[in-house]
């Protein structure tokens, strides 16, 4: 599979089509094709393998959600834009540790990616949020939950998986937990 | 808390499209009327967004840490981490070394600088030197000598210098550092004769001080040789010194090397003269036989160079002296005896009027 990646280089147009069919392929071209290039940069700047790996996902889930968000318009190459968020986390997390100024050695080109970086960190926000609020819901809650509005199982097969007697039952079950999920969720903001 | 499931079922219902045309019909008059009714829709499919998403980005999070686990992270790093160059490895490899050894190296200098009286504020005590003598041999052998105190009255006393009658009648000039400090001070002439003296004057600022024997047993000297000058001497003059830096009368010869003592002193001269602790209060004589100076110190920083307080100011000193206090006169002797003479001669004829003067405290 991987030679065949290997072979055929997927262009930047392809994986972004590839992002929004939850390819996994792609992924893990995408993944495989540009760590070298992020543990480069944190490690000699400062950071070690695990910085490294933390910062280079935060990249690819950036540039994953705003594929996927679709307002993606590919004006530079997805490598340089990997490398310009990353470059940026990196900063910052540098700042928080005050270990550095401005100044990192630099391996890429790159460009100002604040927005990105702005709207990535309230989605992150939203999703701890959540991460909290289904923590808090329990079982069967959360699990009925993740199967329905994540997995996309059908309310039949969550139905005979918790043994309710009729789907209707099921499905009351499910709103009662989606309405609680939802007290939860807001009255942490 | 009823209403609130039978919306939450409404809008599930409309969202995933179970609705019958004639419920979606209603449902959509109604969010079209109702803005409030509308909101909350818009509200939950957010929030069934932001659960979609969670569920997506965990879903992420689980592939990449698998594709992650594919890398062989020890290649990449050999591969991609810069080396520091000889010099850095070097220095980190022997930086407790070179820390260890700069702080030797601090101390060292410190102790240094410290024990060479680098940090002496006194300016002079590290530049110049008094030479009066520090009876190194006696003081060793002192505590002996408090033991029989009584029985030997012999020399312990603690410093020594020179110096050289004044008048016939007694009176000794010697230099006020000397005799600084002293409880009872001692003359000795050349043939080991002590008389007892006392300080009739002194001048700390041009370091003189005047001395007058007291002792019954002196009798008076004979004329003296030599007189006093009272103008300045040139530069470049022969000049030369009897002193006693030993028990015994030492005679050193020079020339006047400038005008001004230490750190431009104009009380005194600056001469070239090989001169030692004890040869402080000596009198400074040039070729003529005429007293140009009294031996007060040097430079210990310089070669060569030691200072002599002028006659000039030995006089005005004797000047400053309340005549009624004094038995005897201080009459300056007018006539020189010694201009014509060779030096041998000079010297000769000079030793019995200078003595080692030693003090006791």
């Amino acid at each position: 599979m991987s030679s065949k990646i290997n072979h055929s280089k997927p262009t930047d147009s392809e994986i972004i089509l590839g992002i929004l069919n939850n390819s996994s392929s792609t992924l893990r071209y995408l993944y495989k094709a540009h760590f070298p290039m992020i543990l480069q940069l944190v490690m000699n700047n400062s950071g070690n393998e695990d910085d490294a790996k933390d910062i280079y996902q935060e990249g690819i889930i950036i540039l994953h959600d705003k594929v996927k968000s679709g307002d993606f318009e590919l004006t530079s190459k997805l490598k340089t834009f990997l490398y310009a968020v990353c470059r940026r986390l990196w900063l910052k997390k540098l700042s928080h540790k005050s270990r550095f100024s401005e100044n990192i050695k630099d391996y890429e080109d790159h460009f100002a990616v604040e927005t990105e970086i702005v709207q990535h960190e309230e989605k992150d926000q939203q999703l701890a949020l959540m991460q909290h609020a289904l923590t808090d819901l329990g079982e069967p809650c959360k699990t009925i939950i993740e199967d329905f509005y994540m997995h996309s199982k059908s309310m039949q097969e969550i139905c005979e998986k918790f043994g309710y007697t009729n789907a209707d039952n099921a499905k009351t079950q499910k709103y009662k937990c989606l309405q609680r999920l939802k007290k939860l969720f807001f009255s942490q903001k | 808390m009823k209403s609130e499931i039978d919306l939450i079922k409404r809008i599930e219902a409309y969202l995933f499209q179970e609705m019958s045309d004639e419920e979606l019909l209603t449902f959509e008059k109604e969010r079209k009327d109702n803005a409030e009714l509308d909101h909350k829709v818009v509200a939950h499919l957010d929030f069934l967004k932001t659960i979609k998403g969670f569920g997506e980005r965990k879903e992420l999070e689980l592939a990449m840490n698998q594709l992650h686990e594919e890398f062989d992270i020890e290649a990449l790093k050999e591969e991609l981490v810069e080396k520091p160059s000889k010099v850095v490895v070097l220095f980190n490899k022997y930086k407790r070394s070179l820390a260890v050894a700069a702080s030797v190296a601090i101390v060292v200098t410190l102790a240094t600088l410290l024990s060479t009286g680098q940090f002496n504020k006194e300016e002079h005590s590290s530049k110049y030197s008094e030479l009066k003598r520090d009876m190194e041999n006696i003081k060793r052998s002192q505590s002996a000598l408090i033991r029989n105190i009584n029985k030997s009255e012999t020399d312990n006393s603690q410093y020594g210098g020179t110096g050289f009658a004044l008048s016939s009648a007694g009176y000794i000039v010697t230099n006020y550092h000397v005799v600084k400090d002293a409880d009872s001070i001692y003359v000795q002439d050349n043939k080991g004769e002590s008389y007892k003296v006392q300080t009739i004057y002194v001048d700390p600022q041009f370091d003189i001080a005047i001395l007058q024997i007291t002792d019954p047993e002196f009798k008076s000297l004979a004329a003296l040789p030599y007189t006093f000058k009272k103008t300045n001497a040139e530069l470049g003059e022969d000049v030369y010194t009897i002193g006693y830096p030993k028990d015994d009368v030492v005679y050193g010869k020079g020339y006047l090397s400038s005008a001004t003592g230490f750190g431009g002193d104009s009380t005194a001269y600056q001469i070239s003269i090989p001169v030692n602790p004890g040869n402080s209060g000596g009198p400074l004589m040039d070729n003529r036989g005429n007293v140009i100076g009294i031996v007060s110190g040097k430079q210990t920083q310089a070669d060569g160079a030691a200072f002599a307080v002028k006659s000039d100011f030995l006089l005005k000193a004797i000047g400053n002296i309340p005549q009624d206090s004094l038995k005897q006169k201080i009459t300056i002797n007018k006539k020189n005896s010694l201009a014509g003479l060779t030096r041998i001669k000079q010297v000769k004829k000079m030793q019995d009027f200078i003595f080692i003067v030693k003090v006791y405290n």
